[in-house]
């Protein structure tokens, strides 16, 4: 079967490893900061009345995605790749 | 101090993805010198977005060309730069989030290629996590984002969503249902104009095979996203009936608007379009202000291949050599063409006025809920009685929605075009004024920008 190819058969690119709020998440070399909160299940912030909101236009635009970066608030993370120990927070 | 630097370019093109390389890699090889600025951490734009790659990636020749030919060019790409303002004439100012800088660009000509962004409509549940735009899923999953073994629902409008859908099965989701606003009636004379862009339906084949087992409904839309702390089921709709479609992700956008901001700062005139304005141009791609051009999705969606005929021209017509630009005005009518009939396929239905509850949000970065804006006159009002739009995505994204819902146009862009830290604006200043002191150090007085 050639669609919906099973994960296994995803090229092997080599991890890294971020801390989202304190936890070790394994993202892809290469991969943005968003993704670290997506693959941990973790909010990127709080929005005004308090709902918790990740990314949604993937490219630089909309701000949902904003979050703390080591120790820098207000990064959109899905412009921000990921580097080896970088951490990551939910911004309140 | 190194911030502070000012650089000048005879060409510079806002903007990287495909318009932008090609008008640049035309003005560079015309002999031009020629600056690129982009927000991406790469160029290519939001189709080439480069990323993560997964087995089954097809080779892209017209990518791997434009790549080759952009790099081979003389052109100096700067990326991770967002243009915020235009303090002077023939000035642009862009911030880096990486220096927490902010950087002046001079130019004698100048080349918008910002491209367009996805329409995103407001419908019960689309604030929940799980549900993005249909484009913006496909980013973050060449962005490292993992959906292998996901249920995804792709939702919206326009020729995107099958790109999409094949693109998410690629990468090892499970796509259970393409859910296309537009009914077959609409889809049916598109599919005719088709035949005269063969490549285009070509690559509508190989989607049609890829997605061979999925379904793939016309006239079916999005009600409500269900879930409570993140998503669970998607409820669509053909009109008559409605469903529950059980997935762990929705990719939902309907069809694209152009990015016009940074032309209507400058003072391009737009040519009202009630799927969104578009920057008006000449046959050279030249805007309504003198040695100022634009190419690509900001004068009207039109696809890739226009957008990359576009570029070109404009890059020979910056470059002085018009000519050479005119051998391809056919091609490139031909190709607009093309958007037109986008532009009638995809419109969309007025049932997706009436999707939000009073309780929906509209405005996610101040979260405006539906009920606050139904009486407001205007744009102008809501923002300030509702702070609807005022947040830092600047109404990028809850424009377009009210432009749908109520029929309200977005008359003023304000500098700058998007948020700075003031700690980057208050260094700016102060070295402004030391430049004006001619020498002299700056006081301590110095009065930071508000």
């Amino acid at each position: 079967m050639r669609d919906g190819l099973p994960a296994d058969r995803l090229i092997s690119v080599p991890t890294i490893t971020v801390w989202v709020n304190g936890t070790p998440v394994q993202v892809p070399d290469g991969a943005m900061a968003s993704a670290a909160f997506l693959a941990a299940g973790v909010p990127c912030r709080r929005s005004v009345t308090g709902e918790p909101r990740t990314a949604l236009c993937g490219m630089g635009i909309c701000f949902e995605c904003r979050a703390i970066v080591d120790g820098v608030h207000q990064r959109r993370t899905c412009q921000v790749p990921c580097r080896e120990g970088m951490r990551l927070e939910t911004q309140p | 101090m190194t911030a502070h630097k000012t650089q000048h370019a005879q060409v510079l093109v806002v903007g990287a993805g495909p318009a932008g390389m090609a008008a640049a890699t035309a003005a560079a090889n015309a002999g031009a010198h020629v600056t690129v600025l982009d927000d991406n951490p790469d160029a290519g734009g939001q189709i080439w977005r480069g990323g993560v790659p997964a087995s089954g990636d097809q080779r892209d020749s017209a990518r791997d060309r434009a790549f080759r030919a952009f790099r081979a060019s003389t052109a100096s790409l700067q990326t991770g730069r967002r243009v915020i303002d235009a303090p002077r004439p023939r000035t642009l100012r862009a911030f880096s989030e990486a220096t927490g800088t902010i950087e002046t660009f001079t130019w004698e000509q100048l080349i918008l290629a910002t491209g367009a962004r996805e329409r995103l409509l407001p419908f019960p549940g689309w604030t929940l996590p799980g549900v993005f735009g249909a484009g913006g899923l496909q980013a973050l999953v060449k962005g490292g984002f993992s959906v292998a073994g996901k249920r995804i629902v792709v939702a919206g409008s326009g020729p995107l969503l099958l790109a999409v859908a094949a693109h998410l099965q690629q990468y090892g989701a499970k796509v259970v249902s393409v859910a296309e606003q537009a009914g077959l009636r609409a889809l049916i004379p598109f599919a005719a104009t088709l035949c005269s862009h063969p490549g285009k339906v070509w690559q509508g084949a190989r989607y049609r095979v890829a997605l061979r087992n999925v379904g793939y409904r016309t006239g079916c839309w999005p009600v409500a996203a269900q879930g409570t702390d993140k998503l669970t089921a998607v409820r669509l709709t053909n009109g008559e009936r409605i469903w529950t479609e059980p997935c762990d992700l929705l990719a939902c956008g309907f069809h694209l608007v152009p990015n016009t901001e940074l032309p209507a700062l400058l003072g391009c005139s737009l040519v009202h379009n009630p799927s969104g304005d578009c920057v008006a141009v000449d046959a050279t791609q030249r805007t309504s202000l003198e040695n100022v051009y634009c190419a690509g999705e900001p004068t009207g969606i039109a696809g890739l291949d226009a957008a990359l005929l576009q570029g070109r021209i404009a890059g020979l017509a910056a470059a002085n050599r018009p000519d050479d630009a005119k051998a391809l005005f056919k091609q490139r009518d031909r190709e607009q063409a093309f958007g037109k009939a986008l532009d009638r396929a995809f419109a969309l239905r007025s049932d997706l006025r009436s999707l939000a509850r009073p309780e929906t949000i509209v405005c996610r970065c101040e979260d405006v809920p539906y009920s606050r804006l139904q009486s407001q006159p205007s744009w102008t009002e809501a923002k300030l009685q509702t702070r609807c739009g005022m947040g830092p995505c600047q109404g990028r994204i809850c424009g377009p929605a009210v432009q749908t819902l109520f029929g309200w146009r977005n008359i003023s862009i304000r500098p700058p075009l998007f948020p700075v830290p003031l700690s980057a604006l208050v260094s700016e200043a102060t070295l402004e004024s030391a430049g004006d002191l001619s020498g002299e150090r700056p006081g301590r007085d110095t009065p930071p920008a508000s």
